[in-house]
């Protein structure tokens, strides 16, 4: 197998000239569909109430409306959509009976253009009756708690006792125990391109054809055929070649999807609509606010006996698929990277007054780092050891791989031992903590705080079903779920040149660079010789259940179908060139973009000879071959299997590692924090493309420290966002991102034929960790530890206040002065 | 996120402009940079019936010396003012205070009048206005009237300026020699509108403190001036107690709000720090 080394260089990205030059293509700019017209969403001003009726008589007399429709609409032509729980939680693509967060759509306008639409959507009445909201999980388990859901009579969706191993003994016999109780703050992505979506009928052949920025995973499509009363065969989903940033949040799509078709159908006309940014802060999707109740048992020497976690992550208005992932996704990771056999959770999904959540870069993760390495801290504090020492002692050891967790993951490679020291000898930690030790004797407040993590990719379906009893699972009307799958085709035109064509729904990550890079290692070329086409389309491409970019999934699953289906061709031109040249296969090798002898000496031919051959002359092939150059492969991985009996699953199918170090200072009269070192050491396998890696990291981090330092979807007590624009939901921008030190450990996956695992969400489940734990040891000397982000300077400048060091300033509160105007400025 | 129906005019002399505003009898937005009108349209916040924009007038733009003042145009951008060398040389404070206004986008477009003439409370160039006393002047059906800084800010986004008057021109004093400047801000990203912000400048006059001026920007509905806090200045001099003195006093004369972003406690504690930082800095420029 000739290699030209394409694979690990930091080759320039195919998509920038078309992205940084306003190029892309993206829903928005999707050629004009002929007689489209455009939908404003009518949302709900109240966070909880029935809704008693709908007058559109002043919204349909605006000249230019052709139509509108309503939750009665919804509630006649469409059923609700499937829930990953057994509650009768019935979530229809907008609200019927009543409205259960600010923002819920209860009507759509259709009207020539936006304006237009805008317009009219003020002047729909909707006849509410308010009721009482309820914004906290803890609060809406309360016996006096409004409901939000009749017919579940409770707020609470689901709830799952898991125990892995002797948790009761484990903390019988600790030394050591340790209870904390942590909150995780509700955040998403904020993508630049919001959601889109196009929908059309063809009056014909019954098929209705929904263009948007939906990148998977297409068991939605399924999903919503259901919902819209379709055979899957007349619901064609096509995405766009350029969605504009995603990062989990446009997995949330679906039900808009089904929310303009339907208007679509019932307005007779094309309808497209455009989330502007106000809806997708308000209705779009995030991860889960969650109240965590931690307990940890260990030895005096630090060894951890096992863990105890209580969640309530909570959902929103409606349990909305595919969580309640919000607690089950890192299911075979639960213990990170550290060896302890054994653990309880007990996981409440609480719906309550605030908008609906769903993956968001690190699903789930970021959660459970904070919670852990925030309780390790704890732990290296109790028995007076280094918080490097404590976890080095508690690494699952470099000879244990492939590793199978006690949740059932199975951690195919890594060596988190060298991982973390290439980290601390990046940080210079020893010396750190000199430095660290001189400014608290100057009365300063610098700390370091350390962050591991186990970073799963490519999650397994069957992860979702841990969700239900085992005794549900064990009926036999249920269908196990399981698997992580994606295609590839790679052909060979008549004169040559190689088309590689996916349907993996890049957002930005630059999928087109990387299978150019596969396929011209695999096939002799460079990659600017391969053409990528990577625009899907469910009635043309080869596409299953899991299809779609999320959970980290190109960099295993996807490369992996492009690896396998240029490998098929490649032996098929081998084939073809052997038979030829009349020689053993086996002689002949493909290097700088043709089949020639091993031994370099002989004829040899181009792929451009060899295509024209086979295309034009079938006589020419060898007996028994296929026509035609192409290769189709699907890869899946044999490892995704559904839960067992005993809740243990592998929910992902690659695990990275990362390793991460932070040293900040606080400024206690501000209670600003400054980042002064960040070192990140990851460990994804084999790097395809460190530039695109590094980029993933950076952007991971930022995220990740958005969720720490600056963003929140908050809620009032009545459930009004208070957060709802840029000015007041804060992403972190350029300014604010840290010098960010980058190295990398390569532990090639045995499970992927390139060794390599994902990367794309990466720092943003470790940043929340680190930057907390930096924070509390910064602070320490006040006795303060971080239980709660995001650390805003003003809930973090009560704390230092609280903690008695402050310098406050008189409260003596005066009005306004007349001022007089001093001396003159002359 | 698209502005109701309004009409757009943009007329090329200042006379023209105003008889729109009368036409239109209260009912119209004059348009300069736009950066804080055109989200509050696209949110429909504001719903005038018409736009008077004013970015067609060219004699709206000029950065002038005259009578001891800087004076500004209304439509002067705060990219220009970033770069001016009159500016620099003249009035330092308001150099320092651009490179708090936004990022680049945001100050190629905005203008010194728009921003004063907006009133946030949260802004940097009202502070700057407040604290040097300046002056704004307003044209109207019946001419022009100048009013000062104090007379001109009333609440959140409100300004004494009457439906049919234009801010035409903004005046502050010049820098006179001796003195320092500092403008301390804290905002939680950068470009962000101030949680707190403190506008000062000290003249040193031998040992003594010749004049001192604070105003503050995020620490309630209008800009304040400290003047309790600069008298103990103008009193006891640039020691580190005057300094610490007067910052403490500042906290008692202010009395901001609580919002997502800060309570008012914690402003409180900010103008008090913020103070005592900017005067500290003020003091080292004005013995560079």
């Amino acid at each position: 197998m000739s290699a030209t080394g394409w694979i690990g260089k930091p080759v320039r990205r195919v998509e920038d000239a078309r992205l940084l030059t306003g190029r892309g293509r993206y829903i928005d700019d999707h050629p004009p569909v002929a007689n489209v017209h455009h939908a404003a969403i009518v949302r709900s001003p109240h966070a909880h109430a029935r809704i008693r009726g709908y007058d559109l008589t002043a919204a349909l007399a605006v000249d230019g409306v052709v139509g509108a429709i309503t939750g009665e609409d919804v509630l006649r032509h469409t059923k609700p959509f499937g829930v990953g729980v057994t509650a009768p939680v019935h979530y229809y693509c907008a609200a019927t009976d009543k409205a259960r967060f600010v923002g819920e759509p209860v009507a759509v306008v259709v009207a020539k253009s936006r304006y237009v639409a805008e317009d009219a959507a003020e002047l729909v009445r909707v006849s509410y009756e308010p009721l009482r909201a309820v914004v906290d999980p803890e609060r809406a388990l309360e016996p006096d708690a409004p409901v939000l859901h009749d017919a579940v009579g409770t707020n609470l969706a689901g709830h799952r006792r898991l125990v892995y191993g002797d948790p009761d003994r484990a903390f019988r016999e600790a030394d050591v125990v340790l209870e904390e109780r942590f909150r995780f703050p509700k955040y998403g992505s904020t993508p630049i391109e919001t959601y889109g979506v196009i929908a059309t009928w063809d009056a014909f052949e019954g098929v209705c054809t929904v263009w948007s920025n939906f990148m998977g995973p297409f068991i939605m499509h399924p999903l919503t055929a259901r919902v819209l009363g379709l055979p899957e065969n007349q619901l064609r989903f096509i995405v766009p070649p350029d969605i504009g940033g995603s990062f989990g949040i446009k997995t949330s799509i679906y039900p808009y999807m089904a929310l303009i078709a339907l208007a679509a159908r019932l307005c007779g006309v094309p309808v497209k609509w455009i989330e502007d940014r106000r809806e997708h802060l308000l209705a779009s999707s995030s991860g889960t606010d969650r109240v965590a109740y931690r307990e940890l048992a260990a030895k005096k020497d630090g060894t951890i006996l096992g863990m105890r976690f209580r969640w309530l992550d909570n959902v929103g208005g409606y349990i909305r698929s595919p969580e309640p992932g919000c607690s089950f996704r890192p299911t075979g990771n639960f213990v990170g990277p550290y060896r302890f056999q054994n653990l309880e959770v007990d996981a409440s999904i609480v719906m309550t007054n605030k908008s609906l959540t769903g993956p968001n870069r690190g699903y789930a993760c970021g959660h459970l780092y904070f919670e852990s390495e925030g309780m390790i801290d704890r732990l290296a504090d109790k028995v007076g050891l280094d918080p490097a020492e404590v976890r080095r002692r508690n690494l699952v050891p470099s000879d244990a791989f492939p590793y199978r967790t006690p949740t059932g993951g199975l951690y195919d490679s890594g060596d988190y031992q060298a991982a973390f020291d290439k980290a601390l000898e990046l940080a210079k930690y020893t010396e750190l903590r000199r430095e660290q030790a001189r400014a608290r004797a100057a009365g300063r407040y610098f700390g370091i705080g350390l962050a591991l993590a186990v970073d799963p990719s490519v999650s397994n379906m069957g992860y979702v079903a841990t969700a239900l009893d085992p005794q549900f699972r064990a009926k036999p009307e249920y269908l196990p779920k399981s698997g992580a799958v994606d295609s590839a085709t790679v052909k060979v035109d008549p004169l040559g040149r190689v088309i590689a064509i996916l349907g993996t729904t890049p957002q930005g990550q630059g999928h087109q660079t990387i299978v150019s890079q596969i396929v011209a290692d695999e096939l002799g070329l460079t990659p600017e010789e391969i053409t990528v086409v990577d625009e899907m389309d469910t009635f043309t491409r080869v596409w299953s259940i899991s299809s779609g970019t999320y959970s980290s999934r190109f960099g295993s699953v996807g490369t992996s179908a492009v690896v396998l289906a240029a490998r098929k061709l490649k032996g098929k031109l081998v084939e073809y060139g052997a038979h030829l040249l009349d020689v053993p296969k086996e002689q002949l090798t493909f290097r700088d973009g043709a089949i020639r002898p091993r031994t370099g000496k002989g004829p040899s031919y181009s792929i451009k000879d060899l295509a024209g051959r086979a295309h034009w002359n079938t006589e020419s092939l060898p007996e028994g071959m296929e026509p035609g150059l192409q290769a189709t492969a699907v890869f899946g991985f044999t490892v995704s299997k559904a839960v067992d009996a005993e809740d243990r699953v592998n929910s992902s199918n690659t695990y990275g590692f990362i390793a991460e170090v932070m040293a900040v200072e606080v400024d206690p009269e501000t209670a600003t924090i400054k980042i002064l070192r960040y070192v990140t050491v990851h460990d994804a396998g084999t790097i395809i493309n460190p530039m695109i890696a590094e980029g993933q990291i950076y952007g991971g981090a930022l995220h990740g420290l958005g969720g720490a330092l600056y963003e929140e979807l908050a809620y009032d007590e009545d459930g009004q966002l208070l957060t709802g624009t840029f000015m007041d939901y804060l992403v972190p921008t350029a300014s604010e991102a840290p010098t960010i030190d980058i190295a990398h450990v390569v532990s090639p996956s045995p499970l992927t034929p390139l060794g390599s695992k994902g990367l794309g969400e990466s720092s943003s489940m470790t940043v929340p960790a680190v930057i907390a734990n930096a924070v509390s040891d910064a602070l320490a000397p006040l006795g303060i530890r971080i239980t709660e982000l995001p650390m805003t300077p003003t809930k973090l400048w009560k704390t230092i206040e609280q903690a008695g060091r402050s310098h406050a300033a008189p409260r003596a509160g005066h009005p306004r002065p007349e001022p007089n105007s001093g001396t003159p400025l002359r | 996120m698209k502005p109701p129906k309004f009409d757009y005019h943009a007329p090329a002399s200042l006379d023209e402009a105003l008889a729109l505003l009368r036409r239109y009898g209260g009912d119209a937005k004059v348009l300069a940079g736009g950066q804080s009108l055109m989200p509050l349209l696209n949110f429909r916040l504001s719903r005038p019936a018409a736009l008077v924009d004013l970015n067609r007038i060219p004699s709206l733009a000029y950065i002038e010396e005259r009578d001891g003042q800087v004076r500004f145009g209304a439509m002067t951008r705060q990219r220009t003012i970033e770069f001016s060398p009159l500016v620099a040389r003249r009035v330092p404070l308001l150099r320092e205070a651009t490179k708090w206004v936004g990022h680049l986008p945001i100050r190629t477009r905005g203008t010194i009048g728009g921003s004063i003439a907006h009133a946030d409370p949260s802004a940097e160039y009202p502070a700057v206005l407040t604290a040097l006393d300046g002056e704004v002047v307003a044209r109207g059906p019946k001419g022009e009237r100048v009013v000062r800084a104090r007379d001109f800010f009333v609440t959140y986004l409100t300004t004494s300026l009457e439906a049919d008057e234009i801010l035409v021109e903004v005046r502050l004093p010049a820098t006179p020699a001796g003195a320092g400047w500092a403008l301390e801000e804290f905002a939680r990203r950068h470009g962000d509108f101030a949680i707190v912000a403190i506008a000062a400048l000290v003249v040193r006059d031998g040992a003594r403190c010749g004049a001192a001026r604070l105003a503050t920007a995020g620490a309630g509905p209008v800009p304040v001036r400290l003047r309790a806090a600069e008298e103990i200045l103008e009193r006891d001099g640039l020691t580190d107690a005057a300094i610490d003195a007067a910052a403490r006093r500042a906290a008692e004369l202010v009395s901001p709000d609580s919002d997502i972003h800060a309570s008012a406690d914690y402003r409180r504690h900010l103008t008090t720090v913020l103070t005592r930082r900017a005067l500290t800095r003020a003091r080292t420029v004005a013995h560079a």
